[in-house]
């Protein structure tokens, strides 16, 4: 097996991401499918959203960059 | 009525930085090898012609960290790059020289003897350089420290070179300046009821954007005071995530030193400003005096964690994207075959407008953040410690 635990780590802390943004936006397409009028502003806190939890999965990957 | 938009100012201003860039122009010099060079490494020209895999981490890290020559393009000898100012503070007072001193090398083989001192570069960082070269060629005396772990004894002066990163900075920084005071002459020759036109009416939405839903609505009725702090942060951060998407220019924003002292700046404001309540909520929170122990320490360290994440946040997000695109682009390096390039291009352009809308969102959540911090410090409370008439209307609501 090549690679290294770093590697491994990243990945990891890619599934969070993953999950977390995923949520996120299935919670988005439902609320928009109750009440499409206000698509406007689900789309908008829905980037914000994603945007944080992405900002906390990073700190993972900052981690094993600098391994 | 015949549109007269003023350009000369703008071509006098283009003009300017391509002429102060010309002067700081240094080609390599690939038909010239210093004298006291020994290059047994030669590692660039060797990595041509034989088929060692490429290391694509190697070029990932080149191109997102700092450097104190800016390269343009070309690989070892054919390399094309600016040479930057170095400037050094060592016991024996300030040194200076061009990064062209160093003719391209970064691993300790070249020696520049300025007012009696030796210098190297290693790795991008200069140290003084040691009596002999080791066996490799090198100015260094490396050591094993506790950890077994090969470590450099030399000394490093303080180095306050314009690096690559810095020269980004001073650009951005300039076409920041020239962009603002020009859209705010505008502004006095016009006055501020007529319809806007050309830069004014790009950037007054987002002017607008931040004084109203940022500002005024996360400080609240004080928030003119910060919104001078809040633009310049906001067009910062998006002005040089958009360079950093630029080929040829600087990474800066994906430079933890850079987003370190924005956080600081974000640190110290929300503090200097931070009220009674503020204060209050830290030191003597609202919740059952048993968990004091815990929580005093918790909003403490909070204090800190908080401006800490905005750095992590905007750092990792644009260098991850970063080198996520040299990677993709790598790809057709890695398999040494041209087929690979439809595929390669297709993500890395996929992935490149993704970090576009990146570069446009951090900025936004770094200074939506930074509202609500300081929305929270300057916050007016009721004299009970109720935030706000929130409480008086669920009071009226359940009548």
């Amino acid at each position: 097996m090549t690679g290294s635990i770093a590697a491994v780590g990243a990945g990891l802390a890619v599934i969070g991401a993953g999950i977390g943004i995923g949520q996120i936006g299935g919670h988005a397409m439902d609320a928009i499918a109750r009440q499409p009028e206000a698509s406007g502003k689900i789309t908008t806190t829905m980037l914000i959203a994603a945007a944080l939890v992405e900002g906390v999965a990073l700190f993972g990957v900052v981690v094993s960059l600098i391994k | 009525m015949v549109n007269k938009i003023n350009t000369s100012g703008m071509n006098k201003l283009v003009l300017a930085i391509i002429f102060t860039f010309i002067s700081f122009f240094g080609f390599a010099s690939a038909h010239e090898e210093p004298a006291d060079t020994v290059d047994a490494l030669g590692q660039a020209a060797v990595q041509h012609e034989t088929d060692a895999p490429v290391d694509i981490s190697k070029i990932a890290f080149e191109h997102i960290l700092d450097s104190h020559s800016w390269h343009l393009w070309g690989e070892g000898h054919d390399a094309v790059s600016m040479s930057l100012p170095i400037i050094l503070k060592t016991d024996k007072g300030i040194v200076n020289f061009m990064s062209s001193a160093f003719h391209h090398d970064t691993h300790g083989t070249v020696v520049v003897e300025k007012d009696g001192q030796r210098f190297i570069n290693f790795d991008e960082n200069i140290y003084y350089a040691s009596e002999t070269p080791d066996s490799k060629g090198q100015y260094l005396s490396l050591i094993m420290n506790d950890k077994n772990q090969e470590e450099i004894e030399n000394k490093m002066p303080l180095d306050f070179s314009i690096t690559k990163n810095a020269a980004q900075l001073l650009v951005s920084a300039l076409i920041l300046i020239l962009l603002f005071t020009s859209v705010a002459r505008a502004y006095k020759t016009h006055g501020v009821t007529s319809a806007p036109k050309g830069k004014q009416s790009f950037l007054e939405p987002l002017i607008v954007f931040v004084r109203d839903d940022l500002a005024k609505e996360n400080i609240g009725p004080k928030g003119e005071k910060y919104v001078p702090y809040l633009l310049t942060v906001f067009f910062l951060i998006l002005i040089n995530n958009i360079f950093g998407l630029v080929p040829i220019s600087a990474n800066l924003t994906g430079n933890i030193a850079f987003t370190l002292v924005l956080s600081v700046c974000t640190l110290i404001i929300t503090n200097i400003n931070g009220n009674k309540h503020y204060w209050s909520h830290i030191f003597l929170p609202h919740a059952p005096k048993a968990i004091w122990p815990i929580l005093i320490p918790i909003e403490i360290i909070g204090i800190l964690t908080k401006p800490f994440a905005l750095m992590i946040r905007l750092f990792a997000n644009i260098s991850a994207g970063h080198i996520i695109i040299i990677s993709l682009v790598g790809l057709i390096f890695i398999f040494k075959s041209v087929y690979i390039s439809p595929v390669s291009v297709a993500f890395a352009l996929f992935i490149d407008i993704l970090e576009v809308l990146v570069a446009v969102l951090q900025a936004y959540i770094f200074t939506m953040l930074t509202s609500l911090f300081i929305g929270s410090a300057v916050a007016d409370t009721n004299e009970d410690g109720a935030h706000t008439s929130d409480d008086a209307h669920m009071a009226e609501a359940k009548h």
